[in-house]
């Protein structure tokens, strides 16, 4: 037995290694000894694509809007200009469509909290653990899937003979007129992006220290008072995060507008003029209007700690 | 979170249950009733429905147009999800194994197509084609398309790669180079199986968001027809209006089956959701680091 035992380490003698795992060895080594490699490795490929098409394409739509179209030929004239911004400053009915759509998307937003809180309150403070996992999961399922789908949904419900006026009609209501008007937008907004919302709302209010809101019942608050106080002012950063989608979403919208609404977004402008009128150059200019809102919208929401939030 | 007490009183938790119900059934019905509309025997759209038939779904399968704008959306859906895949976990690796200058700006920079107006982003991606056809003979294709999709679907794949990679164990890589693997073993072996459902996961939400995309494709597409597309063009059309519907249901059933199953993969390793169209879960998972750090 004893000699049949091998000699500590002959097992290790390796076969002298191929060609290929010679390479895959000196590859491997070069990119350990050299982290940056590794790095651009990594994160080569994306920043490529994020800033040559992504960022590359903002910047040149910005270039664009100071652009114009020939009226003759159609084409775009590389002639810079304020041509554009001229005409949107002008015409006031490119003023009175901006201002409905962000008065929409406020309006919008604000529902849209409002209906959060209370189901984000009940699902990270109140519910089972496992109806907390159906209630997100029941979240989380609308919010990726079909979006035109659902706008159809709504344009067939609100429609004159659709279910709304059919119950209505049920329990003696008469029938009402929604469907198509700023009204049935409204709704369908608020509808479309309530998850965007209730998610960070949720995931805000989950984590607030149970021992905090103890404290504040055992100095004396009533619920109120500690939910005012206390709660709010500690989720408000996951309710402005939330808030950004459905403000974002909703201005930069022209779906919902045309199919259950009676009026023009920024975005139903855009549409037309690329799809029909073909002036590329106009609908840049006026892409920037939202671009500048969404703006002014995130610096304000940095302001208010809601990034670290998202 | 197990609470001994509630702070509540009976009459606001009622009210929650309530308020919540309302708003499940406000998210729902309208869902349900969609689906109920594919198997409306009649053309008329009115409600209540004369009665319950499969006869449309026969039509919509023979319709050619139909046809030919799924196979137009499987393909964008599965190349946006391909190059998301590539990208997205990429920049995770970048975003977790390096301390690098602008590191925090990363996922800034890769939600933004999601966080920005999508017209604004349609119209970018709009002007660059347009410019690019009269520099380099780009045009409108299914191309345009995938290229458009795979821009904010990369967030999704990062998200959800990211979220695991921290709560994978570093000492299991470094086992396994102390073990003798290389570069490529350890991540064959190692790496890979403990992303393989979050790579799963974040392929299948990418998916799920291409499919139904319809705001930037319109602005992309050119002459394409996908799936969504098909339907914005045709639902004025009274003739049409069952096959739309059916079209409709099979989108919305299409969409939640991958949404479905990917919350399940990534619950079962006990992160919650890819909520917020991915920013959440990143999120959620920084805040339990913040929480664990001393």
């Amino acid at each position: 037995m004893a000699q049949r035992l091998m000699r500590p380490g002959e097992r290790l003698t390796a076969p002298p290694p191929s060609a290929v795992r010679r390479l895959r060895h000196r590859i491997g080594v070069f990119l350990h000894q050299v982290p940056a490699a590794r790095l651009a490795l990594l994160l080569g490929p994306v920043l490529l694509w994020m800033i040559v098409i992504y960022l590359g394409s903002l910047a040149l739509l910005f270039l664009t809007s100071f652009w114009r179209q020939d009226p003759v030929t159609g084409a775009i004239v590389q002639d810079w200009g304020l041509t554009n911004y001229q005409f949107l400053v002008g015409e006031s009915v490119y003023r009175i469509i901006a201002i409905r759509t962000v008065g929409i998307a406020v309006a919008v937003t604000v529902t849209d909290i409002a209906l959060a809180i209370p189901i984000a309150y009940y699902a990270a403070r109140i519910a089972s653990p496992r109806v907390r996992t159906l209630l997100l999961l029941s979240m989380v399922l609308p919010l990726w899937s079909s979006y035109l789908v659902r706008v159809y949904a709504w344009r067939t419900i609100l429609s004159g003979d659709g279910v709304l006026n059919w119950s209505l009609h049920q329990l003696h209501l008469g029938s009402v007129n929604l469907g198509f008007s700023r009204w049935s937008l409204w709704i369908v907004f608020s509808y479309l992006w309530l998850p965007y919302v209730t998610l960070p709302v949720y995931a805000a209010l989950e984590r607030i220290p149970n021992s905090l809101i103890e404290a504040s019942t055992d100095l004396g608050a009533r619920w109120i008072t500690t939910f005012r106080r206390v709660i709010l002012p500690i989720a408000l950063p996951g309710i402005i995060a939330g808030s950004i989608f459905a403000f974002s979403l909703t201005i930069g919208d022209y779906i919902a507008p045309d199919l259950v609404g009676d009026t023009e977004f920024i975005g139903n402008v855009i549409y037309q003029n690329v799809g029909i009128q073909n002036d590329i150059p106009f609908a840049a200019a006026y892409a920037i209007v939202p671009a500048l809102v969404m703006a002014v919208y995130l610096l304000i929401a940095r302001q208010l700690k809601a990034f670290e939030a998202l | 979170m197990s609470r001994e007490r509630a702070i509540e009183p009976q009459s606001i938790q009622i009210g929650l249950r309530v308020l919540t119900a309302l708003v499940l059934a406000f998210l729902y019905v309208p869902l349900f009733i969609i689906i109920l509309y594919a198997f409306n025997p009649a053309r008329s759209q009115s409600w209540p429905l004369p009665g319950l038939s499969t006869r449309w779904f026969v039509a919509t399968w023979n319709n050619a147009d139909v046809r030919t704008a799924l196979l137009t959306s499987l393909k964008a859906g599965l190349g946006a999800t391909t190059i998301a895949l590539i990208l997205g976990s990429l920049a995770a690796f970048a975003v977790h194994r390096f301390r690098f200058f602008g590191r925090e700006a990363v996922s800034f920079v890769l939600i933004l197509p999601l966080a920005l107006p999508g017209i604004v982003t349609g119209m970018a991606l709009n002007s660059t084609i347009n410019l690019g056809g009269e520099l380099i003979g780009l045009s409108f294709s299914l191309w345009t398309i995938i290229i458009g999709h795979a821009t904010f679907c990369v967030v999704v794949v990062y998200n959800n790669v990211i979220a695991r990679l921290r709560r994978t164990a570093t000492s299991l890589v470094e086992a396994s180079y102390d073990l003798g693997a290389d570069g490529l073993q350890t991540f064959r072996y190692v790496i890979l199986p403990n992303i393989a459902t979050a790579l799963m996961a974040g392929g299948l939400l990418a998916f799920a968001l291409s499919f139904d995309e319809i705001i930037v494709t319109n602005f992309t597409s050119g002459s394409e027809i996908t799936l969504p597309k098909w339907i914005f063009n045709n639902l004025r059309l009274p003739n049409q209006r069952p096959v739309v519907n059916v079209v409709a249901s099979v989108l919305l059933l299409v969409s939640l089956i991958p949404v479905y199953i990917a919350q399940r993969l990534t619950q079962e390793s006990g992160g919650l959701v890819s909520a917020g169209r991915g920013a959440i879960p990143a999120a959620i998972e920084d805040a339990g680091e913040q929480a664990a750090a001393p």
